[in-house]
């Protein structure tokens, strides 16, 4: 059998990225899964794409802006209306204890 | 009387609700009447509005009896598919994560609906954040055909699709990010269009694939489905992605109609049709010898780089849902897993049980082709794809009007038949994904059934910002044709 | 130890929130410490099927700073996602700007000792959106506030340029001065306006032989001063690491260090043992930008002479001080003050120490610009005009000053109404001088036999003479006549 496109170890990793908890059932699952498709989207490297621009969008229009209008905000109660957690006014997380995100 | 009420078009009731001979409350009745009575069998609704939508019927039969003017609409019991805002009721996009969402805000298209005095009755199951091609991906509850209950209404629009083939409302809103108004509109025998991209605001539509999905009408006849991209198309400043007006004429869809295309010249790409089902081809060869009769040209086609589309596809898709999906972490809104460790746990945890498995695997699919070491094989790749593939249009469209092809290859299939195999669900999306890709309107029309006596939808394809001349075409057949009168029997 | 020769090597990566009225991409006021939460919509919020609408203004304030930063700006240039998950970034990515940035390659000229400049690297500017702020308690959880998410953002990333702390403050506050001018940032660094982040190391040479020390990024700076200080802190540390452990850039990892300001230390906050996978990719909600020469022309008519070339023009062309030249272009608006008073006649020298000695005292005492006085600069000039012309004291300016200030009467005026007019009519003062000798016998002799006695009475005839004339005579004419009579 051909190796597969991904192993575990890296749908592991993708998973973690992803902030996916994934089960020991589903990691294998997708591994199997995952290489099928991969293996699939390996078809497109039939195509030579060397001078062929990437398109990440098909509109023909650029420059759209907004002028620097004051709209009026939720306000703190609609704000927090959906949040799972609250304290007092702001939304309420487990203790965050690394320094930084980005 | 219930049923003479329901098999009225849109435009019709409309027409009798503003000349008073129909009462906008008597329509709204009897599609909740249906909905009791058929809702269990069918479940394409996540949530109905009965109060509300009885109240506004109401006050649309008042406003017409009192002489005041009313909206293009009036009275008329619409469905949203449940991946639309609403400030009314639950957002759900048929996910466990949003059941309990509720937004505060409407999407510009609702907001549309209700400026033209729509009734809406309720929103419409789904695949869970529109991803799958049969809504069993529902988190929620399973719609199943109104034409064979042991089969899938397509998706991931199907609870729209469902509602109405089976006369639960009269008009339906889809979303299509790779054909999820098209091939249920085909599983279902109703006519769906996907406009193209930036015609309706996306404002308020919970994002699957940004740079392909699109709002549309899902409808019992080509004039319905006119009348309603009327209503919602639109330049919007919330959406900086919506065409302006001066890049793209506003359309009349309705206006021109019924008028004749003189030369219609059609094109097809019988090497890419040969991959559909012999039942299939066959219908599609004989609603293309309906134009032909009429006068239209034939040409034959190669389109090189549409046999790419469905890997370009999933890898734009996905890397762009699991982007826009990162939101759902149980922080701010949505469900929260219960006593998480620490922060990290939060969104692990939370969104782990508020997923299903295909959004969880498209996460991870999306997430792979962006990494680092991945995004040029994968992500970037399959944008270059996309470029040949608007190239292949762009050179049918120099000389021919449309395109004409099968919606999807096979007609609605059984329930948990593809469910295990993600990649066989994908590759049914063959025909209707190459639109999205290229950002051009796509229509899906009745045209027939298979042996089965299921529904068949013919598929024709337009140059950006042609859906007047796109749903003329359309019209074409359907005034040859009584297809779209076709409805299916629903027992309980 | 043996002797080490080293060099400091810092650059940096700012943050300038631009001073626009509402967020990047939703119409949110800007939060100015208001309750938590409570400028926040569903776009700022991250909600489902929220879309970002770019602020034009914002576009426009970040184009004038890279402008002013020398940069090449972008005719092209589009929005990307930066993903990464943390509770004060809703959407959990960042629309921020990747490999189109719009501008680049420019630099900043930064004052040093004695009126010399450093030419800095821009590597480049970009626009994004800031996150909100996560509030950690001393409880066991975590508070997070949205109000900042989604301000505006302008990035900066030197070039490792900067060789000591004093150059990195140095560049610091040539850069508050820069957005300042150009009123696109009110440049707090207290406020979180703007934040530096410097990239720290050093290039030792021992016995011959050039190592690299580890980068340190230093976090949590908010003041000028724990700026500078943490740069000094850092290489100490890193010469005292290196003898230590001789850890050097191939061998050791990249640290995130937090300033902790009460200590005066930097403490690790965590090695970066593999980068952070941020998989950006083109924002498919928002459109390019593309920047014609003409919009460009259009937004560098908004730029005003930059306040570095002030200071260098007020040295050559007006023969300040690099000192004073400072001072009066710290800010632009005292800056064009004072030219606008020279360009009314007055002195340079003149008006900016009136400035500079009582405007700018007058106006610190009431917590207000020295243009929010109420004087115009013509009266400034003219006040300069009569102490240049003896008609008034430099010390009764002062008074005059703060009177114009109290009372927003001109110059010429209060001074006859104060009667601080110099009395400089020799003919006049030589009447009160003979009858001023004539009284005072003794002092008069005194100054004559000359010696230490000789210059105290000249000093108490002159007194004498001041008293007569109730402060109002010109004492250096008042001196004159005196050695003319007592020659
Ligand atoms: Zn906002």
């Amino acid at each position: 059998m051909m190796a597969k496109r991904i192993d575990e170890a890296q749908v592991r990793k993708v998973a973690k990225l992803s902030r996916l908890a994934l089960t020991e059932a589903e990691v294998e699952e997708f591994t199997e899964q995952l290489s099928a498709i991969l293996d699939y989207a390996e078809k497109m490297n039939e195509l030579d794409t060397e001078n062929v621009e990437p398109l990440a969008h098909c509109l023909p229009i650029n420059n759209v802006f907004r002028d620097d209008c004051i709209k009026e905000s939720l306000g703190t109660e609609k704000t927090l209306a959906n949040a799972p957690q609250r304290d007092g006014e702001f939304f309420k997380v487990p203790k965050i204890l690394d320094g930084s995100g980005g | 009387m219930q049923d003479e009420l329901l098999n009225m078009d849109c435009r019709q009731l409309r027409d009798g609700i503003a000349s008073g001979r129909v009462k906008s409350v008597a329509a709204t009745e009897a599609v909740f009447k249906a909905i009791e009575k058929y809702e269990g069998a069918i479940g394409a609704y996540i949530s109905t509005f009965k109060k509300q939508a009885i109240s506004k019927a109401e006050e649309i039969d008042k406003k017409i009896a009192s002489g005041e003017t009313v909206g293009e609409l009036a009275g008329v019991p619409v469905a949203v598919k449940d991946i639309m805002c609403t400030s009314f009721g639950t957002t759900t996009c048929a996910s466990k994560i949003l059941e309990s969402f509720h937004a505060p805000y409407n999407a510009t298209a609702v907001e549309k609906l209700a400026a033209a005095d729509a009734v809406i009755v309720g929103k419409t199951n789904m695949d869970e954040f529109a991803m799958g091609s049969s809504t069993e991906n529902s988190g929620l509850k399973q719609t199943v055909n109104p034409w064979d209950k042991s089969r899938v209404p397509g998706g991931s629009s199907g609870g729209s699709a469902a509602a109405v083939a089976g006369r639960l409302c009269y008009a339906a809103l889809g979303s299509d990010t790779g054909g999820s108004i098209r091939q249920p509109a085909s599983f279902c025998g109703v006519v769906g269009l996907k406009p193209t991209y930036g015609r309706v605001s996306r404002f308020g539509l919970v994002a699957f694939g940004s740079s392909l999905d699109q709002i549309g009408p899902l409808t019992r006849t080509v004039g319905d489905c006119a009348l309603l991209l009327n209503v919602i198309a639109g330049h919007d400043p919330a959406d900086s992605t919506s065409i302006d007006e001066k890049t793209a004429p506003v359309c009349d869809c309705l206006g021109k109609l019924d008028e004749p295309i003189e030369g219609l010249k059609i094109a097809v790409v019988p090497e890419f049709n040969a991959g559909a089902e012999s039942g299939v081809q066959k219908v599609i060869a004989k609603a293309i010898d309906v134009y032909k009769r009429l006068g239209a040209e034939v040409i034959e086609v190669d389109m090189p780089h549409l046999d790419y589309a469905i890997a370009a596809y999933y890898v734009i898709a996905t890397a762009e849902a699991s982007s826009n999906l990162a939101r759902y972490d149980g922080v701010h809104y949505g469900h929260r897993t219960e006593e998480p460790a620490d922060y990290i746990e939060v969104y692990s945890k939370s969104r782990a049980e508020g997923f299903g498995k295909e959004v969880k695997r498209r996460i991870m699919l999306g997430t792979y082709a962006l990494s680092s070491g991945y995004y040029d094989a994968y992500y970037l790749k399959a944008l270059k794809v996309r470029n040949l593939i608007r190239g292949d249009f762009a050179k049918v469209f120099e000389r021919c009007d449309c395109i004409m092809m099968p919606v999807a290859p096979t007609t609605a299939f059984k329930i948990g038949e593809k469910i295990d195999d993600p990649l066989a669900m994908y590759l049914s999306d063959v025909y209707t994904i190459a639109a999205n890709l290229a950002g051009i309107p796509a229509i899906s029309v009745p045209c027939g059934f298979d042996e089965k006596k299921l529904p068949i939808g013919l598929q024709i394809l337009a140059p950006a910002f042609g859906e007047e001349k796109l749903l003329r075409t359309a019209r074409i057949y359907e005034r040859e044709t009584d297809w779209h009168k076709e409805k299916p029997r629903i027992s309980n | 130890m043996a002797e080490l020769d080293y060099k400091v090597v810092v650059g940096l990566e700012i943050h300038v929130h631009l001073c626009t009225k509402t967020k990047m991409f939703c119409g949110c006021a800007l939060s100015f410490g208001e309750e938590a939460n409570s400028r926040v919509c569903p776009v700022c919020l991250g909600m489902p099927g929220v879309l970002p609408v770019m602020n034009k203004q914002a576009l426009e304030y970040a184009i004038m700073v890279a402008m002013a930063l020398n940069c090449e700006i972008a005719e092209f240039t589009k929005w990307d996602r930066k993903s990464y998950y943390y509770p004060d970034l809703p959407k959990n990515y960042q629309i921020s700007q990747y490999d189109l940035p719009l501008s680049a390659n420019g630099f900043i000229e930064i004052p040093l000792e004695g009126g010399k400049t450093k030419r800095i690297g821009i590597i480049r500017a970009h626009l994004e959106e800031d996150a909100g702020k996560n509030v950690h308690s001393e409880a066991n959880f975590s508070q997070v506030d949205l109000n900042r998410a989604g301000t505006p953002l302008l990035e900066i990333v030197t070039c490792p340029d900067m060789n000591s702390a004093s150059e990195v403050r140095a560049l610091a506050v040539e850069l508050q001065r820069i957005v300042r001018y150009l009123g696109v940032s009110e440049g707090d660094m207290q406020k979180g306006h703007m934040r530096f982040e410097p990239n720290i190391n050093l290039i030792i040479t021992k016995n011959g032989a050039e190592y690299k020390t580890p980068i340190a990024e230093v976090k949590n700076l908010n003041s000028f001063r724990a700026l500078e200080r943490s740069v000094e802190y850092e290489v100490q540390r890193q010469l005292d690491e290196f003898a230590e452990t001789g850890k050097t850039i191939e061998t050791g990892n990249k640290t995130t260090r937090g300033w902790v300001d009460e200590r005066e230390v930097t403490v690790l906050q965590r090695k970066k043992e593999e980068a952070p996978d941020y998989r950006y990719f083109p924002e498919p909600d928002l459109v390019p930008v593309k920047l014609t020469k003409e919009w460009l022309a259009e937004i560098r008519g908004h730029l005003c002479e930059l306040p570095i070339n002030k200071q260098i023009r007020y040295v050559t062309e007006y023969k300040l001080s690099d000192y004073d030249a400072g001072v009066l272009t710290a800010e632009r608006f005292t800056a064009e003050f004072f030219e606008q008073s020279v360009a009314a006649g007055g002195e340079p020298k003149r008006v900016c120490n009136l400035l500079t000695q009582t405007g700018l005292k007058i106006a610190k005492e009431r917590g207000c610009g020295v243009c929010d006085l109420g004087i115009k600069a013509e009266s400034l000039s003219e006040l300069s005009k009569i102490v240049e012309s003896g008609t008034v004291s430099s010390s009764a300016a002062v008074s005059i000053f703060e009177a114009m200030v109290e009372t927003g009467k001109e110059p010429d005026i209060l001074a006859e109404e104060l009667n601080l007019i110099q009395k400089s009519d020799a003919g006049e003062l030589e009447l009160i001088v003979e009858h001023v000798l004539a009284d005072n016998a003794k002092a008069v002799k005194d100054v004559k036999i000359g010696g230490k006695k000789s210059k105290k009475a000249h000093g108490f005839l002159l007194g004498q003479v001041m008293q007569k004339t109730r402060g109002q005579a010109n004492p250096k004419v008042v001196s004159e006549i005196l050695d003319k009579k007592l020659g």
